[in-house]
C-alpha cells in the first residue's frame, strides 16, 4: 500500500490435519483474511512454502493454482456470491462445469447434493427467490459437490440472522461430523467456540491455537 | 475441459448476459448493424458494377486479337511519340497473315472513319464508316437482324453494298425498313443489304451499334485511299489464345523484317487489356469505397468494445467467484470474447435482413445482387470485429487477481 511495503502475515507456520474443524479468529487488519486466501489458493505466499495434500502449492502457476481450487477446495462466502442469473442447480454445477464433468453425470450429483442440504424443492430457484439461509446453503453444496479436502467458510453467518445462522453452523458440525475438514474464519467468539481447535491471529502472528473445550 | 465444451458454456452465458441487458445489446448492436450495412451494400454496388463491365466488354471478344499501329492503353508522352513513329499496317500485310497464320479461325483488315449519311430528306452525322471484308461478320461477332452481311464477292468486286449496324438504322431510317433502300456515304450511294441485331456495350470507335459497313475497296473509292488500318484476327480456339498471340507476333515481325532483339513496331490488343485496366481503376475506386464504409464498421467495433469494458467491470465480482471455484484464465478470457462476437454476429444477421431488401431495391437503377460470397463475408467480417473488439476486455477479465474481484462491489 503506497510506497511501503505492508506485511500482512509474518512468520506463520500452521498444520492442519484432515477432519479437523478449526476456526480462525483475529481482529479485522490481524492477516486473517490474508491467512484464508492462502489457505484457499487464491494467493501465493511472498516467502515460505504451502503443502495441500502433499503438492507444493505454493510454487504453482494461475492455471495450477485453478484447477487446485477447483478440486481441493470449497469456498463458502459471507455474501454467498451466487451467480445472480442462475439458478440453484446450475450455481451448485460451476466446479463440475470447471472440472469438464459431463452434463448427464454433473446434473446427478448436483442435484444429489442440493437434497443433502435440504434444498430439493428449490432447485430452480434463482438466488433472489431464495432466502438468506437458503442461499447459503446453496453455497454449501457447491462447495461440496466436487468433494474438496477443505471447506473453507468466511464469516458464514456474518449476513445471516441468528436463528438462520444456527441453521448453517448445525450443518457444518454435520459435514464435520462426517470427516470433512472445515477452516472457518470469523471474527465472533460464539461462532469460534463451535469448532473443535481455535487459531488466534493478532498482527500477522499466530497469538493462540487451542483446542475447544466444550 | 474441452474446446468444444467451453464453447457450449460461453455461448449459454453470453446469450444470458445479452438477454439480461436487452437495452444495452440492441443499442450496442445497432452500431455493428449500421456497419455490415454499408459494408455489405458497398461491395454489392462493386459486385453489380464489376459484373455490367464485363458484360459490355464481353462484345469485344475475348478470343479477337487486334494489330494496330498503337497499343489501346498509352501510358506515356514517349511512348505516344513513338508509337505516330511506326510504319503504317498495310493490306498487303493483311492478305500475308491470311495466308500464314495456322491458328487463326479469320483475318479482316478494318478501316473506319466517321461521316455523314443521307437517306431521302434525313442526315445523320458523326456515324462511322468502317471499310472491311467479308471475314468481319466472324471477327466482330455481330448478328445479323434482317437481310444479310456483305458477300466475298461483294468485298472483292467492290458493289456499293452496305450493312448497318442497330442505331445507325433506326437513326436515320426511323420506322422505315432499311434493307432494299438507297443510302449516300460520302459522295456515293450505297444499296443496304442488311441490319445487325442490337450489341450494347462498347468498343473502339464507339459500338457496332453505330456503324456504317461497306466493301473495302468501296471504301478505298469513296473516303480514303490509304486509311490506317487495323487487322482483326480471330484466333481458332479461345484455350490457344497465347499461342495464336505469339504466333500472330511471330509472322508480324517478320512481314515487318525486324531482327531479334529489336522491340516490335506494332502493338497486339486484346480484351484482356480492358479488363486490366478496368481491374486497376476499378479496384482502387471499389478500396477506397470500402475503406470509407468500413470506417463504420470500425466506429462499430469501437462501440463493442467500450461496452465490453462496462460489462467486465460490472461484473468483477461474478469473475472473482467464477475463478475462485475454478475458472481458468483461458476460459474467462473465451467466455467474454464468445459475448462480444455473439452480439456482433446477431448485428451482422440483422445487417443482412435489412441490406437484402435494400439490394433488391438497388437492382433497380444497376445490376446487384446479395450473393452467397458477400453473405458470407459480412457474416465473417461481423464475428471478426466481435473478436477484435472483445477481446481487450476479456483479456483484462481474464487477468483479475481474483482475491481483488472478490473484494469489489
Amino acid at each position: 500500500m503506497g510506497t511501503e511495503t505492508v506485511h500482512a502475515l509474518r512468520k506463520v507456520s500452521l498444520e492442519i490435519q484432515k477432519g479437523e474443524y478449526v476456526a480462525i479468529m483475529g481482529p479485522s487488519g490481524s492477516g486473517k483474511s490474508t491467512l484464508m486466501n492462502l489457505l484457499g489458493c487464491l494467493d501465493t505466499p511472498t516467502g515460505g512454502s504451502y503443502e495441500l495434500n502433499g503438492l507444493r502449492v505454493s510454487e504453482m502457476n494461475d492455471n495450477q493454482l485453478a484447477e487446485i481450487r477447483n478440486r481441493e477446495i470449497g469456498f463458502i462466502f459471507q455474501t454467498f456470491n451466487l451467480l445472480p442469473r442462475s439458478d440453484a442447480l446450475r450455481n451448485v454445477e460451476l466446479p463440475l462445469i470447471y472440472a469438464g464433468v459431463s452434463p448427464s453425470q454433473r446434473r446427478k450429483t448436483a442435484l444429489k447434493v442440493l437434497t443433502s442440504v435440504g434444498l430439493a424443492d428449490r432447485v430452480h430457484h434463482k438466488p433472489n427467490e431464495l432466502s438468506g439461509g437458503q442461499r447459503q446453503r446453496v453455497a454449501v453444496a457447491r462447495a461440496l459437490v466436487n468433494h474438496p479436502s477443505i471447506l473453507l467458510a468466511d464469516e458464514p453467518t456474518g449476513n445471516l440472522d441468528s436463528k438462520t445462522g444456527a441453521e448453517i453452523m448445525a450443518l457444518f458440525e454435520n459435514l464435520a461430523s462426517k470427516g470433512n475438514t472445515i477452516i472457518v474464519v470469523t471474527h465472533e467468539e460464539d461462532i469460534a467456540r463451535q469448532s473443535r481447535r481455535i487459531i488466534r491471529i493478532r498482527d500477522g502472528l499466530i497469538a493462540s491455537d487451542e483446542t475447544v473445550t466444550r | 475441459m474441452n474446446w468444444f465444451i467451453e464453447l457450449r458454456e460461453g455461448l449459454s452465458i453470453s446469450w444470458g448476459a445479452i438477454r439480461a441487458n436487452k437495452l444495452r445489446s440492441a443499442l450496442t448492436t445497432l452500431g455493428i448493424v449500421i456497419g455490415v450495412v454499408t459494408v455489405t451494400l458497398m461491395g454489392t454496388a462493386i459486385q453489380g458494377l464489376n459484373g455490367s463491365f464485363l458484360k459490355s466488354i464481353s462484345s469485344i471478344g475475348a478470343d479477337v486479337l487486334f494489330v494496330d499501329q498503337a497499343s489501346w492503353f498509352i501510358h506515356t508522352p514517349q511512348e505516344w511519340i513513338e508509337s505516330q513513329k511506326r510504319p503504317a499496317l498495310t493490306l498487303a500485310m493483311a492478305e500475308e497473315l491470311e495466308k500464314q497464320l495456322t491458328l487463326a479461325a479469320a483475318v479482316a483488315p478494318v478501316a473506319s472513319d466517321q461521316a455523314t449519311i443521307q437517306y431521302k430528306k434525313r442526315h445523320s452525322a458523326g456515324v462511322t464508316i468502317v471499310g472491311t471484308t467479308e471475314n468481319y461478320e466472324r471477327t466482330s461477332g455481330l448478328t445479323v437482324a434482317a437481310g444479310r452481311f456483305l458477300t466475298a464477292g461483294e468485298c472483292r468486286g467492290g458493289r456499293p453494298v452496305c450493312v448497318m449496324g442497330a442505331d445507325a438504322a433506326t437513326n436515320l431510317f426511323l420506322n422505315d425498313p432499311p434493307v432494299g433502300q438507297k443510302i449516300i456515304v460520302g459522295p456515293h450511294q450505297f444499296e443496304v443489304v442488311g441490319v445487325l441485331d442490337k450489341m450494347g456495350g462498347f468498343a473502339e470507335n464507339g459500338g457496332i451499334d453505330d456503324q456504317v459497313i461497306i466493301p473495302l475497296p468501296q471504301y478505298n473509292h469513296a473516303i480514303e485511299e490509304n486509311p490506317s488500318y487495323e487487322f482483326q484476327v480471330k484466333a481458332g480456339r479461345l484455350d490457344q489464345m497465347d499461342d495464336a498471340r505469339e504466333e500472330l507476333r511471330a509472322v508480324m515481325r517478320r512481314l515487318r523484317h525486324l531482327a531479334p532483339g529489336v522491340p516490335d513496331n506494332f502493338a497486339i490488343n486484346q480484351q484482356d487489356q480492358f479488363l486490366e485496366m478496368f481491374h486497376q481503376v476499378g479496384g482502387t475506386i471499389g478500396a477506397v469505397g470500402l475503406f470509407i464504409t468500413g470506417l463504420s464498421l470500425f466506429v462499430g467495433g469501437i462501440g463493442i468494445m467500450n461496452i465490453m469494458f462496462v460489462s467486465v467491470a460490472e461484473r468483477t465480482r461474478e469473475i472473482g467467484v467464477r475463478k475462485a471455484i475454478g475458472a481458468k484464465r483461458r476460459t474467462i478470457l473465451l467466455q467474454f470474447l464468445i459475448e462480444a462476437a455473439c452480439i456482433c454476429l446477431l448485428g451482422g444477421i440483422i445487417a443482412l435482413g435489412i441490406a437484402w431488401p435494400v439490394t433488391l431495391l438497388l437492382n433497380q437503377i444497376m445490376p446487384a445482387t446479395l450473393s452467397p460470397l458477400i453473405v458470407g463475408i459480412a457474416l465473417l467480417v461481423s464475428l471478426l470485429t466481435g473478436l477484435l473488439s472483445g477481446f481487450f476486455p476479456a483479456w483484462r477479465a481474464a487477468r483479475m487477481n481474483p482475491v481483488d474481484a472478490l473484494r469489489n462491489e
